[in-house]
């Protein structure tokens, strides 16, 4: 193996590394100069998106360190578009201090998801996860001017490393059992039946740090802080990239690395092993999230609270586990990811236009921009999992896999309490769009007469490219579930 | 001819496209054109039927999303001839009732598109969604356009029908885990002989009842109704009790019934029951009311009751008497095509009447025969149709589910009767508060029906008193249906 193969077979990586170099210095030696900053961090992404599809269909590097699959390249790929929309949204940001720096940093985000998401080696998880939080923590303070973000800020940090502080204290556990950091060698070693106290610990410790990630309960406390406090595109990343790679990797590390380790979460027949903890992770979660969010009046927090249960219907897929399961979690947190993008797209505008992101700040949004009410009913339909929008066979694919799971439908218990969450939740979108298709003047805090909300082409278009996605997603899902599926080894 | 259902399903939709570049004053005009067209599309649909034939006709089957046993499958028989028939009648109807703008006549094409897709669709996934579809636009149509309480009533409305869904969307879920399909057809030829057993069989039954009772609505999860009729706009009104209820109806006749007939025998005697108090109750709730888009909403219950009492006669009965179960099946689809003329009918009555007087409390007029008989006149030929005089559509589906059921579960059916003469109670007390007595003072200027509503009001008369007098025209569509079914349930 020498550095050129490497060079080849990382090109992707390469090409955001040198794009981050370039805006940071394009960012120091241009002050002013703020379009260019993240026109060359778009093309950069555009750039890395063509090497990804260059890569060979499998390689594999340093016993698993870095592999290229089509299930890497795909989600490389969506990390990719993530990033891209996200420097869309942030062009449009009002905080032009230190632009080059900003863009340089979601940059290095979107490397440590691509490592995470194309890596089957412990250690190098860990420095992608790490690589991700780093960038992420200071993205989410960022805002110097704007106390809540530097709260955002500092509490995702404390969170985040005390829970990396776990993944690696049990990521040593589960080397010091196995003696290996290979996924594929870990399932090997890892046999069936009862598993050893110091396995259980390594392995309930590595979920830990996951649960953190992905912001499932009781693991979520920073979830509406940050996602209320941090700049928007930050919060709009931190809840779509890094969770779509959070959760391709948790997936592989359950599937692949502890494999034999399963378990079951049967309402009658719970046996010890990874899948009991991730359900009542995904059960707290559901309950917890639904619940809250019912009782918020700011839209980034009811997003944050929507987003714990959102984690809770998708580690479903986990749970039930095998290629059908893990498909359709993917599929879900691939759907969610780019429906929140959007709506935090909307959220951002709202925020600049009307001066807040509570929900009398979109109070008659409809007769202030018609095209603004448009998408962001597609967006929060589609959470709530409303047929015909992508969100529906989400969910739809979660529910029947994990129906379908383990005998005599010993899942049914977290599938009904999960629909009972979604209808639940239904409650509090609906009141997002209540507040959107008020009349004007009726209820409106706001003094001001409603003026129109003038949109700059970039944003539109690419407001009404995700919407429109959402909904042929939903038309026509096989155009991403075949793609997953086939990817699936 | 190959695509005609298809065709009917999408131009509504493309029509709701087309507004988004029409002008604010043109809306209405573009939204009764392609009503035009869908209307063509459904007479056509009708020429190419063979009435003669059971069964699927005209069916379109193409691949949608194999993993999950979905599949594009439209087809129509009978019923939902007679449905597409009635969308096609009332749609337009109610966009004669309101002045709308563009907005208004999207989102009531995109519900119309639903409607087509809910009535023809054979494949559970693809009904599913078309019945979801339908409830986005009604929920905005209440929301932006509706009256007093439209927040309240608007959630309440969406709400109730999305826990309905939920738990169906459970079932059938459980239900293709076990079989492996979707296809109504084939579910119903499963169903024959037990679709599901034990646990399974009872859950799956009680979301998908729970789902369709809402949607009805069935005593006693009929809640949301009044608030929502009452806070709808007109036309929206005329929609939603018009056709929206109907999805219900047939949803009884094409999902559940077939499907689980062992449930249904055991739980026989229960459902009648509920038939039976949806009927009596709501007939003395709607006597109760002194708001007449509330007191029509009630009403709306209680003749859905009738059909529910049908279907539950026919499905349950312990005897089975193929005539009789005939009868009662052709009285039940009878009244859901004369139940969506003649409500959607009243509720644009009481929309003229709103409309002059600004109030629509019964008490709020008085007299009205002095100033506007030609209102009062067919109003009351409306009236009549919805409690059931003889030459009037409304009596032949009544007659026959009380002939029909009577002989297959004469108890309930004996009962039900109560709320036959309830109606007419409530209907007389009304007639008598609007049209007669001494003319209320508010009311002196009260103009009598324009030459525009006239050209409106007329052709609805006439049909009433149509399939009134000659109702075999509409048999004749579904009666090779009704013998199927018949012979189904038997």
């Amino acid at each position: 193996m020498n550095y050129l193969d490497l060079l080849k077979l990382a090109a992707p990586e390469v090409v955001v590394v040198v794009t981050a170099l370039v805006v940071l210095a394009l960012g120091l030696m241009a002050q002013r100069g703020t379009g260019i900053c993240s026109a060359v961090a778009a093309a950069g992404l555009l750039f890395a998106a063509a090497a990804v599809l260059m890569l060979p269909q499998h390689a594999t590097l340093f016993g698993g360190m870095l592999v290229i699959t089509p299930l890497t390249s795909l989600f490389k790929i969506i990390c990719l578009a993530l990033a891209f929309f996200t420097v869309i949204l942030a062009r449009g940001e009002s905080t032009p201090r230190n632009r080059g720096e900003y863009f340089a940093l979601l940059l290095l985000a979107t490397i440590g998801l691509m490592l995470l998401v194309g890596s089957e080696e412990l250690l190098m998880i860990f420095i992608g996860l790490e690589l991700t939080g780093l960038s992420l923590y200071v993205m989410a303070g960022f805002d110097k001017s704007d106390p809540r973000s530097a709260e955002a800020g500092l509490k995702y940090f404390l969170f985040g490393s005390t829970a990396s502080a776990f993944t690696l204290f049990g990521l040593s556990f589960v080397y010091g059992v196995c003696g290996t950091t290979g996924l594929v060698a870990i399932g090997q070693k890892i046999t069936g039946g009862p598993i050893s106290p110091l396995l259980a610990a390594g392995i309930v410790m590595t979920l830990i740090g996951f649960a953190f990630k992905i912001a499932a309960a009781p693991f979520h406390l920073w979830a509406p802080d940050t996602y209320q406090g941090a700049p928007i595109p930050s919060a709009a990343f931190i809840a779509s990239g890094s969770k779509v790679a959070s959760f391709v990797v948790l997936g592989k590390i359950v599937l692949v690395g502890f494999g034999p380790a399963h378990g079951s979460a049967a309402w009658h027949g719970l046996i010890a092993g990874w899948s009991p903890v991730l359900a009542a992770l995904a059960a707290l979660s559901i309950v917890i999230g639904n619940l809250v969010a019912l009782a918020q009046s700011n839209v980034r927090r009811l997003l944050a609270y929507s987003a714990v249960a959102h984690a809770g219907y998708t580690l479903l897929g986990l749970v039930a586990g095998g290629r059908e399961g893990f498909g359709a979690t993917l599929f879900y947190t691939t759907v969610y990811a780019f429906t929140l993008v959007g709506a935090f797209g909307v959220v951002a505008l709202v925020r600049r236009e009307i001066g807040g992101d509570d929900l009398s700040h979109f109070s008659a949004l409809r007769s202030r921009s018609p095209l603004l009410a448009g998408c962001m009913a597609i967006f929060m339909l589609s959470l709530a999992g409303l047929p015909p929008l992508a969100g529906f066979f989400g969910k739809f694919y979660l529910f029947s896999a994990a129906m379908r799971a383990g005998e005599n439908h010993g899942l049914l218990w977290l599938v009904a309490l999960a629909l009972l969450g979604s209808f639940v939740s239904l409650y509090y979108y609906l009141a997002v769009l209540k507040a959107i298709f008020s009349e004007p003047g009726t209820d409106n805090q706001n003094s001001e007469p409603s003026s129109s909300i003038k949109l700059d082409f970039l944003q539109e278009l690419s407001l009404t490219l995700l919407a429109a996605g959402i909904v042929l997603l939903g038309l026509w899902p096989m155009a991403l579930v075949a793609r997953i599926a086939a990817s699936l080894p | 001819m190959a695509h005609l259902i298809s065709a009917l399903i999408l131009l509504p939709l493309v029509g709701a496209l087309f507004m988004s570049i029409a002008r604010e004053s043109h809306a209405r005009g573009i939204a009764l054109g392609f009503n035009a067209l869908t209307a063509i599309a459904a007479f056509l649909l009708w020429r190419n039927f063979d009435t003669a034939a059971a069964g699927l006709q005209l069916m379109e089957r193409h691949a949608w999303i194999p993993t999950i046993g979905a599949e594009y499958l439209v087809g129509i028989d009978g019923l939902s001839l007679l449905l597409v028939f009635l969308t096609s009648l009332v749609f337009p109807f109610a966009f004669f009732a309101q002045r709308t703008g563009r907005g208004f006549c999207a989102l009531m094409l995109l519900m119309q598109s639903a409607l087509f897709g809910t009535f023809t669709a054979q494949n559970f996934i693809l009904w599913f969604l078309f019945y979801e579809m339908s409830l986005i636009p009604a929920f905005l149509l209440i929301k932006i356009w509706g009256g007093a309480n439209r927040d309240r009533a608007a959630t309440k409305f969406f709400v109730y029908t999305f826990l309905g869904s939920v738990a169906m969307l459970l079932s059938f879920l459980g239900i293709y885990l076990a079989k492996g399909t979707f296809d109504f057809a084939a579910l119903a030829e499963l169903g024959k002989t037990g679709l599901l057993t034990g646990k399974m069989a009872w859950l799956a039954f009680g979301g998908i009842f729970l789902g369709l009772a809402v949607k009805v609505p069935l005593f006693p999860f009929h809640t949301w109704l009044p608030d929502a009729y009452e806070s709808a706009p007109t036309g929206v009104s005329m929609v939603l009790t018009g056709v929206l209820s109907k999805m219900g109806v047939s949803g009884f006749v094409r999902l559940l019934l077939p499907l689980f007939p062992h449930e249904i025998k055991i739980l026989g005697p229960w459902l009648l029951a509920l038939a039976v108090c949806s009927i009596v109750l709501a007939s003395l709730a709607a006597w109760a009311q002194s708001d007449l888009k509330r007191m029509i909403a009630y009403l709306s219950i209680n003749h859905l009751g009738y059909c529910m009492l049908g279907l539950f006669a026919v499905t349950a009965s312990a005897t089975r008497p193929l005539a009789e179960m005939q009868a009662a099946l052709s009285g039940v689809f009878m009244q859901i095509f004369n139940h969506g003329i003649t409500a959607a009918a009243l509720f644009y009555y009481v929309g003229l009447l709103e409309q002059r007087r600004g109030l629509r409390g019964l008490n709020d007029f008085g007299g009205l025969m002095q100033c506007a008989p030609l209102l009062c006149g067919w109003m009351s030929v409306a009236m009549f149709s919805s409690l059931g005089l003889p030459g009037l559509n409304g009596f032949i589906g009544e007659f026959l589910i009380f002939k029909g059921s009577f002989a297959l579960a004469p108890w309930p059916t004996a009962l039900a009767t109560l709320g036959l003469l309830f109606t007419a109670i409530v209907f007389l007390r009304a007639m008598q508060a609007l049209f007669s007595g001494p003319l209320t003072a508010s009311c002196n200027a009260f103009p009598d029906l324009k030459r525009s509503e006239k050209w409106i009001v007329v052709p609805v008369t006439l049909l009433m008193f149509a399939l009134g007098i000659a109702p075999q025209f509409a048999f004749n569509i579904f009666n090779a249906t009704v013998i199927q079914m018949a012979r189904l349930f038997a």
